[in-house]
């Protein structure tokens, strides 16, 4: 009886490992090993051409912090990681602002509707992601018919002409256009599970369309929200071709000063420091985040008997 | 003039009329249920109430005045939902506030609200649950202390009970009577279950196909059934039909098919082959292994064809020579058996001449 319960309980465990197995070996191979490789790295000196100097010299083992120490001491590198997390937020909120309503009235439509839209939604994967960049390029091109009605419009109003491409602007449209299905999905799969009858209920109890909102559907989504901006900031915090592309020389971010170290200046521990930095960062605040939607901020907040 | 008039509410969806020219007055503090079918409209009617849903013909006055400009949130009623509707990411206390603060009460009044509400609803103490740590039973009430809260003059109830377990059910049906005398604020009710409409009510309104098929206190729903659906959707009824023999002196003589002549009292007088039915409740028949030894108005052989025992009482299905069965009800308390007749034992049936009553076709 008792063997039996154990063979029982270790079949599948054995089938689990199975399963999990070539999935966990991968991420070991080009993950884990590659991601251990890079912090080695970080610690070593770089070669005198570039890549890394041996990690023997003169039989001592040649491992320092001086490219941290690069990192913490020059302000620039401070600087463009600010300016890459403002990048990285306001894209965030562009695209939260711009797919609640979407995903809104995706899960408020007609169920025949819903797949239509859904499919709408991600359609822009179809093509590849270089391509989609490229294709602004054309769109806020200098002769475009956007660019010249913008100019129109500011030498009708006396102003200099201004350049769309090339620019902060560009680079934030693109960053919102890119980003904007992986906030709509989560956001989605959040509002269409609502209960209509919460609705009824507070309207019922006296709350006008906006408190409904902001008393119920709001506070509900928050889990949607969170996942949406994970999914929104962490990609968008280490994006380098977009800037590379479509954004002038002011618009470089973190994800092009790691590309540069890597590929120009050939200082790979350098670049090894920007990329863990970077990853700590992005892991730090996806914690954040997933602490956050577990409910242990923001819905006491709404719950709070007194405050009202 | 009623508190709450129902005035020829008519609302149909595309061909199908889901409430027909309905009217019904309210009174103030009474305990009002709509019982039904499902797809009887008595759902429909009570959104209309509320205001979810608008007629399209027909008014809804609260105090004499039409309601129909009204939003759901600007009338001074609540609703009781059958899933309870509860908001999951408040406490109870956030969810009983909620219609304080919609309603813009002093921040210093709430707490001490909330705390009768929630003592009205005997839930003192849970205040800080969320309603997922709730059991069915409790998140019922929360949902009634957080409609009541605010002391509206209708509380719309739409079948509150359905989800609870038959054990739970009872109880909190005694609950609500209690809660309803207590706090006095009139019930507007909707169920499908007969006999939480009769424990419950002062009066039903029993709804068949969008329309209003009877509307009396429960005692008189169950014992005089005016139509056909009445009598049959209410409890068991047997219904004979035939044409009228004699008429005369407050008795009736219906020639039944299969059965024999039955007679009833009856103020009226049915001109004879006048075709009429008669309904007569399982209960009142009584039904003997031997001739009974008084003279019955109504007298009758036949054998037992099944039984169903259910314990407190067994209903008996008997068939008579001609092949009419007619159901009887027995009190197993009457003997010391735990019941009285098996299938194919023979019987004698009897009832009294005011035992039935006529009703509409």
């Amino acid at each position: 009886m008792k063997q039996k319960a154990i063979s029982a309980a270790t079949r599948p465990r054995l089938g689990k490992w199975l399963v999990s197995g070539p999935p966990l070996a991968y991420l070991l191979l080009f993950f884990a090993i590659p991601s251990l490789i890079m912090v080695l790295a970080s610690f070593r000196t770089p070669g005198e051409f570039g890549g890394l100097a041996p990690l023997f010299e003169e039989g001592r083992l040649d491992l320092n912090l001086d490219s941290y120490a690069r990192f913490f001491s020059e302000s620039i590198y401070a600087q463009i990681f600010a300016k890459s997390v403002w990048y990285a937020l306001s894209t965030t909120l562009f695209c939260l602002a711009l797919a609640y309503p979407l995903a809104a009235l995706i899960a408020k439509s007609e169920r025949r509707y819903r797949d239509l839209l859904l499919l709408l939604v991600i359609l822009p994967f179809w093509s590849n992601f270089l391509i989609r960049v490229y294709a602004w390029m054309i769109i806020l091109g200098p002769n475009a018919a956007l660019a010249r009605t913008v100019n129109g419009m500011l030498a009708w109003f006396g102003h200099e002409p201004v350049p769309l491409l090339f620019s902060s602007f560009a680079v934030l449209v693109c960053l919102v256009y890119v980003h904007l299905p992986f906030m709509v999905l989560p956001l989605y799969a959040n509002l269409e599970k609502h209960d209509q009858a919460l609705l009824d209920a507070a309207q019922d109890l006296g709350a006008n369309a906006w408190q409904r909102f902001w008393r119920i559907t709001f506070p509900l989504s928050l889990p949607g929200v969170y996942a949406g901006a994970a999914l929104v900031f962490i990609p968008a915090l280490g994006i380098f071709a977009i800037p590379d592309i479509l954004g002038g020389p002011e618009d470089s971010l973190i994800g092009n000063v790691i590309k540069q170290q890597f590929l120009e200046t050939r200082d790979w521990p350098f670049g090894s420091v920007l990329s863990i930095v970077l990853t700590v960062a992005a892991l730090f605040l996806a914690g954040l985040a997933a602490w956050v939607a577990r409910g242990n901020l923001g819905t006491p907040s709404s719950v709070k008997v007194a405050r009202a | 003039m009623a508190l709450l008039e129902i005035q020829n509410v008519t609302r149909r969806f595309g061909d199908f009329i889901a409430v027909d020219n309905v009217s019904i007055g309210i009174e103030a503090g009474e305990f009002f249920t709509l019982l039904g079918p499902s797809g009887c409209g008595k759902t429909t009617l009570l959104r209309m109430i509320a205001g979810f849903d608008l007629p399209d013909g027909g008014r809804v006055l609260l105090n004499g005045e039409d309601l129909a400009g009204r939003p759901p949130e600007r009338r001074p009623m609540r609703m009781v939902f059958q899933s309870y509707a509860l908001f999951p990411h408040m406490t109870v206390e956030g969810n009983v506030a909620f219609p304080l603060q919609m309603a813009k009460t002093p921040a210093a009044e709430i707490g001490a609200k909330i705390a009768a509400a929630l003592e009205d609803v005997r839930l003192q103490g849970f205040g800080k649950r969320y309603p997922h740590e709730l059991s069915g039973g409790q998140k019922q009430r929360v949902a009634l202390g957080r409609a009541l809260v605010t002391h509206p003059a209708v509380l719309l109830l739409d079948e509150p009970l359905a989800a609870l377990d038959a054990k739970l059910r009872e109880e909190m049906q005694i609950e609500l009577i209690n809660l309803q005398k207590e706090v006095g604020i009139t019930f507007v009710y909707v169920t499908h279950d007969q006999t939480e409409a009769l424990a419950l009510s002062h009066r039903i309104a029993v709804m068949n196909k969008g329309r209003v098929e009877q509307l009396d206190a429960p005692s008189k729903i169950y014992g005089f059934p005016r139509t056909r659906f009445v009598a049959d959707f209410i409890g068991q009824c047997n219904l004979f039909s035939g044409p009228v023999a004699a008429s005369g002196n407050g008795l009736v003589t219906v020639d039944v098919p299969a059965l024999g002549p039955v007679r009833v009292a009856a103020d009226s007088r049915l001109a004879p082959g006048r075709p009429a039915t008669i309904a007569l409740r399982p209960e009142k028949i009584r039904i003997e292994a031997t001739a009974p030894v008084d003279t019955p108005d109504n007298h009758y052989r036949g054998t037992v064809a099944d039984l169903l025992y259910m314990g407190d009482v067994t209903m008996y299905r008997v068939a008579t020579p001609g092949g009419m069965r007619v159901e009887a009800l027995l009190a197993n308390s009457q003997s010391g058996r735990a019941k009285f007749f098996e299938a194919g034992d023979a019987v004698e049936m009897s009832w009294s001449v005011d035992a039935g009553h006529f009703i509409e076709e």
